[in-house]
């Protein structure tokens, strides 16, 4: 088999082929339910119920989205410029220690203010740590995958020091968890008795922020063109450390902000568990999406509901929830692999 | 080196080692070999001429089983040669001298021959035999190279050396060698001749790509034309001339451009005594003098790898010297910049344009503006103007006749000589008063050099000083205002082209004339 | 306790060398399939799996051998499939080995909980037992810590120098290094490419299952969520601290695991100051430590992460 190049990647293809790639993915994972015993048709019934099927599966939906956006986000636009940021966990947790620092009464500012502060505060925090490992790359050209990755483990041990530690809420009980966000810094919430609160407002207006900044600034005209030919990039007088560091802060930034989401969203107080895996699942929602700004919602809702409607077929259905992974799992390499075809028209000879 | 008398070896009555019949291989819409035949016969050298794109790599890579066909057969000793397998093509006595080494830079000489000539499940290899065999190899053939060196420290002759004995150690019969001379001296390249007619005194036969006339003429037994895909002549080297070669070739008359003579302007550039590390495997340049006028060519001539690479780096704003001054348009240059290359009105053309001129990914319109990005016509407050963008991309596809490309087309999917018209575009459009062109013509077919070249005039009328690198002399001679010769990264004085002839030239590329000098030193303290 | 104590104790050194033994297999596993020119990020996934199948198979009454097959079949099978997304269809390595991991680690966990549903603890297996060489485990001292080990840390102390001998002194060993240089002058030699790579993913692949499964099979006697905790991402970062020498892949390993082996004793002896999660920081920042030393020297095979495509060039 031969690929090749594309002059223009026809509109269907761009839309169906992925959709064919997860579709591909249900029906590997229907091979798992069938094994775990439960009938395919109602458990996937189960699923969407769960994601979708009322007011309430339908916030919680969203509100597992919000946080999924930003390190989505993170993901992609990393990946665009071939800066490949594992670290979007540890960036998440130091987001998110940054937040609970500042927000749990050591600032006090009106809530206008001080849900933007906070903001601000972890997207510095996770910038910061995706700093590090960007500076051993350029410098001495260290992977930054293994380094990113190694962080997260370090970030996070940290937090579980903090919270065992100097952190601990005596409030609390005994459980390991901070003193709760301010009420000025908690986001409001957007539906009556639910969860869902403004954090996917503001993951939603940074997407289409990370769109445009990518589509048409300069700055993001020169991280398309470093990640695609870094020689070329440098060759045509383009700042190539300059706009990796541009991407590495923007990039960790959008997974601190992730962090400050849940923690003044979600929960209002810090806890180790803070994070089930936001950070690692974020890339395969940047892969979903194609690495499309704009997609990372999409993506990010459809994450979001398979493991929200996971959990809900496992309760009635007895299948585990870790279907969920296995489905995010199969539908990132599928959808990988559909994107090949996109770019190349396979020749069979 | 024996001797080999005429007849013998281009006996008729040969028998035919080696026969295609009928291949015909489409990429797409273009038809890249059309029904192509030809047979190779025991003990001659065959030529394969035709200029880049005429289908001459593609039909090799088909025999050698790199690419499939979609129609024909190929006969080797008189046996079916299975399609697609290179295996199959080693196994049946056909070695292959691919114009881009394939060889292991990390490794030794001795590893990159032996390597696929054992078992892969041998659990051990024979290493001292190996060796043995290679230097009498070597020996017999006088392709002088020590087994036991890394290939990353071997010169470019040396590594084509390693390239045939790879092929005789696994026993070819029958050699393909696919521009064998285009990184060669021409000192070499009499020693590769001299090679090959060793070898076919042995008996083995050889295809001979290249599209050079002067050296099919001096080589071959037999020549065959190929233009377009398509085989267009096939003769007896005897009944072939340069004429009647050159218009099988090209087929059509096309106009090479033509230099008028202009009054050279100022001085645009200054080179006064610069030497430099060379870095990344280059080769350090060593006290280089050079005057570049407005309104003219001026041709550096050299087999590559011997300072061009550094010399475009400093160019290009890569690099600065380590001794010595370089002036531009007065001022001297002293920070490392590509983006201040540009800002001082340096327009550059790299010599790989697929790794280095463009970004493939993106669409021709921003290729256009790669090196502008920051200009206030396309850029307000950090943001892009799309639509001035798509204006100017609209305005150069038609300028530059960029065949096949709208503003949105992936810049990937162009060919060679549209590419290069991309990058010609974007330079001279910000009208550039001293111009780098590495290698511009490199690959293309004549009528995309011609382009090219028409190109270059058209910004030298305009007032730029162009650097011209390039390793085909003919080409320097016919567009060059004045030539000078890099050898081992120093450079020769400038003469004016009406002075200068194609053998002189020749001698100074292999370091005689004025090199000969450091040539001795060199000798003396090795 | 005195620290410089830690040193001449047995257990110490006794620890060490159970500890390094899944680094060394992670780590053989990552440089064979580096030095075919493939990153395998599919590492902490497979090992995870490896992990799994095998304490799966000794619960289910299975032979501790086969067991160690099993898994070594599991990773050869993931080492395939990232393959065919990596080699066959020259898609991202980095994108390639975070799906994989994702995709072993999941239906890891996925076959545990439906194999074993309703457990909270979960069940023991009769894993390893040391086994004294004779005559060499009754050498007084080194006998006990070298000489009265797992089999697997047996095998994984053996395989250093036959990978090494394949790597450096087979026709195969050969052709796995020049595809990592320049997959080119392979094919031009009449060797498949993609088939050479993938026969050293998947065998890369297998060695990093069994590494897992010497978790499972024998130190813990059990299978649980988590388990891995990033020691396949410390195999990568050592793979490039041993700059791609089997050799000094072992090395890397042993010095490794003497720090978890010494931070394990330190943060007994002193949990009283420095609080435990620092000293599980220790293999983490060290990994990155050691990258940063051996950045300078890291001679990277020259193919590694470039996809080749046959009739492109």
């Amino acid at each position: 088999m031969r690929l090749e190049p594309r002059a223009h990647a026809p509109f269907w293809l761009n839309l169906t082929a992925p959709i064919a790639a997860i579709g591909l993915a249900f029906a590997f994972c229907a091979l798992l339910i069938l094994w775990s015993g439960a009938p395919i048709i109602d458990s996937y019934a189960a699923l969407l119920r769960g994601a979708f099927g009322s007011t309430f599966a339908l916030t919680e939906t969203l509100t597992r989205a919000a946080p999924l956006i930003f390190t989505g986000l993170a993901a992609a636009v990393a990946f665009r410029a071939k800066l490949w940021n594992i670290g979007g966990e540890g960036q998440l947790y130091a987001g998110a220690l940054a937040a609970t620092w500042v927000g749990t009464g050591m600032v006090h500012l009106p809530p206008f203010l001080m849900v933007p502060f906070l903001f601000l505060v972890g997207a510095v925090a996770g910038g910061l740590l995706l700093l590090l490992p960007v500076i051993l790359k350029l410098k001495l050209r260290v992977d930054e995958v293994v380094t990113t990755l190694l962080l997260n483990f370090v970030v996070i041990l940290f937090a579980n020091y903090l919270l065992f530690g100097p952190w601990k809420d005596p409030l609390a009980m005994g459980w390991p968890q901070a003193a709760p966000i301010i009420d000025e810094g908690i986001l409001g919430t957007l539906v009556p008795r639910m969860r869902l609160h403004s954090g996917l407002i503001w993951a939603v207006a940074f997407a289409v922020f990370a769109w445009a900044f990518i589509r048409f600034t300069r700055w993001g005209f020169q991280i398309r063109a470093v990640g695609y030919n870094p020689e070329a990039a440098a060759f045509a007088g383009m700042p190539i450390g300059a706009t990796v560091l541009r991407t590495a802060l923007l990039s960790g930034g959008l997974a601190g902000m992730a962090g400050v989401c849940e923690l003044a969203g979600a929960k209002g107080y810090l806890t180790i568990d803070i994070s089930p895996g936001f950070g690692y699942t974020g890339i395969a929602v940047a892969m979903l999406a194609g690495l499309h700004p704009l997609g990372v919602v999409a993506a990010a809702i459809f994450v979001a509901a398979i493991y929200n409607g996971a959990d809900a077929m496992s309760r009635a259905m007895s299948i585990s929830n870790y279907l969920a992974d296995v489905l995010t799992a199969t539908a990132l390499l599928l959808v990988l692999a559909s994107v090949l075809f996109v770019r190349f028209r396979p020749q069979w000879r | 080196m024996p001797e080999v008398d005429e007849p013998a070896r281009a006996g008729g009555g040969a028998p035919v080692v080696l026969r295609l019949d009928g291949i015909t291989k489409r990429f797409g819409g273009l038809t890249a070999n059309d029904a192509i035949s030809l047979a190779l016969k025991s003990g001659e050298i065959l030529a394969l001429l035709g200029e880049n794109g005429a289908g001459k790599t593609t039909l090799m890579s088909i025999l050698f089983g790199h690419y499939v066909a979609d129609e024909g057969t190929i006969e080797a000793f008189g046996r079916r040669l299975p399609a697609g397998s290179p295996k199959a093509a080693i196994t049946a006595g056909i070695g292959m001298v691919h114009q881009h080494f394939t060889l292991g830079e990390n490794l030794s000489v001795l590893d990159n021959i032996v390597l696929g000539t054992e078992s892969l499940w041998k659990p051990t290899q024979g290493r001292a035999e190996a060796r043995e065999k290679v230097e009498h190899l070597a020996r017999h053939f006088g392709l002088a190279v020590d087994p036991r060196k890394l290939v990353r420290d071997l010169s470019v002759g040396e590594r084509q050396r390693v390239e045939i004995l790879k092929a005789l150690y696994r026993g070819a019969r029958i050699l393909i060698l696919d521009e064998p001379t285009a990184v060669l001296a021409p000192k070499e390249v009499e020693s590769l001749f001299a090679t090959l007619k060793a070898m076919v005194a042995e008996g083995l036969s050889i295809i001979f790509i290249s599209h050079k006339l002067n050296e099919v003429m001096a080589v071959a037994d037999r020549v065959a034309v190929l233009r377009q895909g398509r085989l267009v002549a096939g003769m007896p080297i005897a009944e072939a001339s340069n004429e009647s070669l050159a218009h099988a070739m090209v087929g059509r008359a096309i106009a090479l451009p033509q230099r008028e003579p202009l009054a050279p302007g100022e001085i645009v550039m200054q080179l006064a005594g610069v030497s430099m590390a060379g870095g990344g495997g280059r080769t350090p340049l060593q006290d280089l003098h050079l005057l570049l006028y407005g309104r003219e060519i001026l041709g550096i001539a050299g087999v590559s790898g011997n300072g061009q690479g550094a010399l475009a780096a400093l160019l290009c704003g890569l690099a600065l010297p380590d001794e010595g001054s370089f002036e531009l348009l007065g001022e001297t240059v002293t920070t490392t910049s590509p983006a201040g290359m540009q800002r001082r009105g340096v327009g550059r053309i790299p010599e790989d344009r697929h790794a280095v001129g463009v970004v493939g990914d993106l669409p021709v319109e921003e290729n256009f503006i790669l090196e502008a990005s920051g200009d206030r016509r396309f850029c307000g407050l950090g943001i892009l103007k799309g639509r001035v963008i798509r204006r100017h991309a609209r305005a150069l596809i038609e300028r530059f006749d960029i065949r096949g490309a709208d503003p949105t087309t992936t810049t990937r999917a162009l060919s060679g000589g549209n590419m290069q018209k991309v990058i010609l575009a974007r330079v001279l459009s910000a009208k550039p008063r001293v111009i780098l062109a590495n290698q511009p013509t490199r690959g293309l077919d004549v009528g995309a050099a011609a382009k090219v070249q028409q190109l270059l005039f058209e910004a030298r009328a305009e007032g730029a000083g162009i650097i011209l690198i390039s390793e085909d002399l003919e080409e320097l001679l016919q567009v060059s205002d004045r030539i000078a010769v890099l050898y081992q990264g120093r450079l020769s004085q400038p003469v004016p082209a009406e002075e200068a002839d194609l053998t002189a030239l020749g001698l100074l590329m292999s370091g005689h004339g004025e090199f000969e000098r450091y040539r001795r030193e060199a000798g003396h303290a090795a | 306790m005195d620290i410089l104590e830690i040193f001449v104790t047995l257990g110490f050194w006794a620890a060490l060398v159970r500890m390094a033994t899944p680094l060394i297999f992670g780590t053989l596993g990552e440089l064979i399939c580096e030095r075919a020119g493939v990153l395998n990020l599919g590492i902490e996934g497979i090992m995870t799996m490896g992990a799994m199948v095998a304490w799966f198979w000794v619960y289910q009454g299975g032979d501790l051998w086969t067991a160690v097959l099993v898994a070594a079949a599991a990773g050869a099978l993931f080492g395939l499939l990232h393959s065919v997304f990596s080699v066959y269809l020259g898609l991202s390595q980095h994108v390639t080995g975070i799906g994989i991991t994702l995709l072993a680690s999941s239906l890891s966990y996925f076959a545990f909980r439906m194999l074993l549903p309703n457990v909270t603890t979960p069940p023991k297996i009769d894993p390893f037992k040391p086994f004294a060489i004779p005559l060499l485990s009754e050498i007084p001292y080194l006998g006990t810590v070298l000489f009265t080990q797992s089999p697997l840390t047996y095998l994984a102390f053996a395989l250093v120098p036959v990978v090494g001998y394949g790597l450096y002194r087979t026709p195969l060993g050969l052709a796995v290094r020049m595809v990592g240089e320049n997959p080119l002058a392979v094919e031009a030699q009449g060797i498949d490419v993609h088939r050479l790579r993938t026969a050293a993913v998947m065998l890369g692949s297998a060695f990093m299952a069994v590494g897992g499964a010497f978790l499972t099979i024998s130190v813990f006697d059990a299978f649980y969520i988590g388990m891995i905790n990033g020691r396949g991402w410390i195999c990568v970062a050592l793979v490039i601290f041993a700059s791609w020498r089997p050799g000094k892949a072992l090395a890397g390993a042993l010095l490794f695991a003497a720090f978890e082996a010494l931070q394990i004793r330190v943060q007994q002896a002193s949990s009283a100051f420095i609080p435990y999660q620092f000293f599980l920081m220790m293999p983490y920042v060290l990994s990155i430590l050691a990258m940063i030393v051996m950045s300078r020297r890291a001679a990277y095979p020259k193919a590694l992460l470039v996809p080749f495509r046959k009739g492109e060039r």
